[in-house]
């Protein structure tokens, strides 16, 4: 009886049932919060034609970058991209779709999705491209467009600490997109830094409620510096 | 004489009040940090999920997981608070931010913004920068005040894509300070020994020059 251990033991079970042409939806800022395991087991896979939301798309030899070397990226819905050549490579030669969207937005997008909300209004990006084919509306003198949410067939979480059962605590600015992606899954598989025993988590200290998770895995984690910037030595 | 980046931030630094949650953009505006006068407490929100941002970090401070929205290595003063990005636009759509400040490439007299891309050159995409002017009540913007050719990035009307609409109110450039209303730039403040005419001339929109202007003061 497994009841409520959402523990893995192996990547391959992590990621168990991605399947081409899915969307994936990723946590992580930058380099900052990413699911490092769970991407390079996608790399493993090979799995193609895939959606990934995602605020950005790594760099070239690390985070969803990785990703696209064997062009394994149809789409990216992100707010920033192209810190990397072959992103902009792809992207230019059409290989790659890219669906811009604000950073506000894309969050809000996930949180909806995981709450069951349809869509909503937001007053960013009207009267811009990002408005161009949307529904617009005024409330109270104010203009705003309709976003419509999004949720994945996969979200990929990276996670501080988890309890067996699924109750996350980030880290840091290591939390970012990660709370609202976990809600946005139709199977959320978080890859953490530690698993400690239930009970050990305080319940006003968990950051997301096992209820999202599906899968938790033991990970280990390079955390790389995308730009080290130091205080001033006098 | 133009300003330079680091007077640019000074200028604007004049702008935070005591009391301030205040948001700034990458280049220019993370340098309004380094002058933020000794009598007056402000606290930084940085857009990834940091209310109470410190300056950058020691080596043995380094830590992967503490950034800003420009992906540098950041601490986190006493009393900072970390959340989820939806949480952190919460704060910036809502309204809770008191004051932003951004770059653009172009601003026009009817407080139009745009900032985020140039068709043709590779697209790396609005950020948070759409989701800060929409929210935002008190946005400064700082940027030079005509490009490297010369040419004015004050106009009548944006060219690029917009970034937001009807949303910016003040700009501080290298060569001036201005205020946004009524369809028209307004001269409030110019750069030390820099001419009205010489502004003017930079100013491609719709320019009001009410006075004497005079010249901005710098500690």
């Amino acid at each position: 009886m497994a009841g409520f251990d959402k523990v893995v033991h192996s990547y391959e079970e992590a990621m168990q049932g991605l399947s081409d042409g899915m969307t994936v939806i990723a946590g992580g800022f930058g380099l900052c919060g990413i699911p490092e395991g769970l991407i390079a087991q996608i790399k493993t896979m090979g799995t193609k034609e895939l959606t990934f939301v995602s605020n950005n798309c790594g760099v070239d030899d690390f985070g969803l970058g990785l990703l696209l070397e064997d062009k394994q990226i149809k789409k990216m819905v992100s707010s920033y991209v192209g810190e990397n050549a072959e992103f902009e490579r792809q992207f230019l030669s059409g290989e790659l779709e890219v669906e811009l969207t604000p950073q506000g937005t894309l969050a809000e997008k996930m949180r909806a999705g995981g709450a069951g909300i349809p869509a909503f209004y937001t007053a960013t990006g009207f009267g811009t491209p990002v408005a161009d084919g949307k529904e617009s509306r005024e409330f109270n003198g104010r203009n705003y467009i309709l976003e419509e949410s999004i949720t994945g067939d996969f979200a990929i979480i990276r996670a501080w600490k988890a309890d067996k059962t699924g109750n996350l605590v980030f880290r840091d600015t290591a939390m970012n997109f990660n709370p609202m992606a976990a809600t946005a899954g139709k199977i959320t598989v978080v890859e953490v830094e530690e698993i400690v025993e239930v009970g050990e988590l305080a319940p006003t200290e968990i950051h997301t409620p096992g209820i999202y998770v599906n899968r938790v895995i033991q990970g280990d984690f390079e955390k790389r510096i995308e730009r080290l910037t130091l205080a001033k030595q006098d | 004489m133009a300003l330079t980046r680091e007077q640019i931030a000074m200028r604007v630094a004049q702008e935070l009040r005591d009391g301030y949650y205040v948001n700034l953009g990458i280049g220019i505006p993370t340098l309004v940090a380094n002058y933020v006068p000794k009598n007056i407490e402000v606290m930084l929100q940085s857009e990834n999920g940091l209310l109470g941002m410190g300056p950058y970090p020691t080596k043995d401070q380094v830590d992967a997981d503490m950034i800003n929205a420009g992906k540098e290595t950041v601490t986190a003063i006493s009393g900072a608070s970390i959340f989820s990005s939806a949480e952190s636009f919460a704060m910036i759509r809502g309204g809770h931010v008191d004051l932003t400040v951004l770059g653009a490439f172009e601003v026009d007299q009817n407080g139009n913004i745009a900032s985020y891309m140039i068709p043709g050159k590779l697209v790396k995409g609005m950020g948070g920068a759409m989701d800060l002017v929409a929210g935002a009540q008190n946005i400064v913007v700082t940027m030079t005040h005509a490009d490297k050719r010369g040419n004015s990035k004050l106009l009548e009307s944006c060219t690029l894509p917009l970034t937001g609409v009807d949303c910016i109110r003040k700009v501080v450039t290298d060569l001036a300070v201005m205020e946004i209303k009524d369809g028209a730039f307004h001269l409030l403040e110019r750069a030390p020994g820099v001419s009205v005419e010489e502004i003017q001339q930079k100013t491609a929109g719709k320019l009001v020059v009410e006075g004497d202007i005079p010249e901005m003061k710098f500690e």
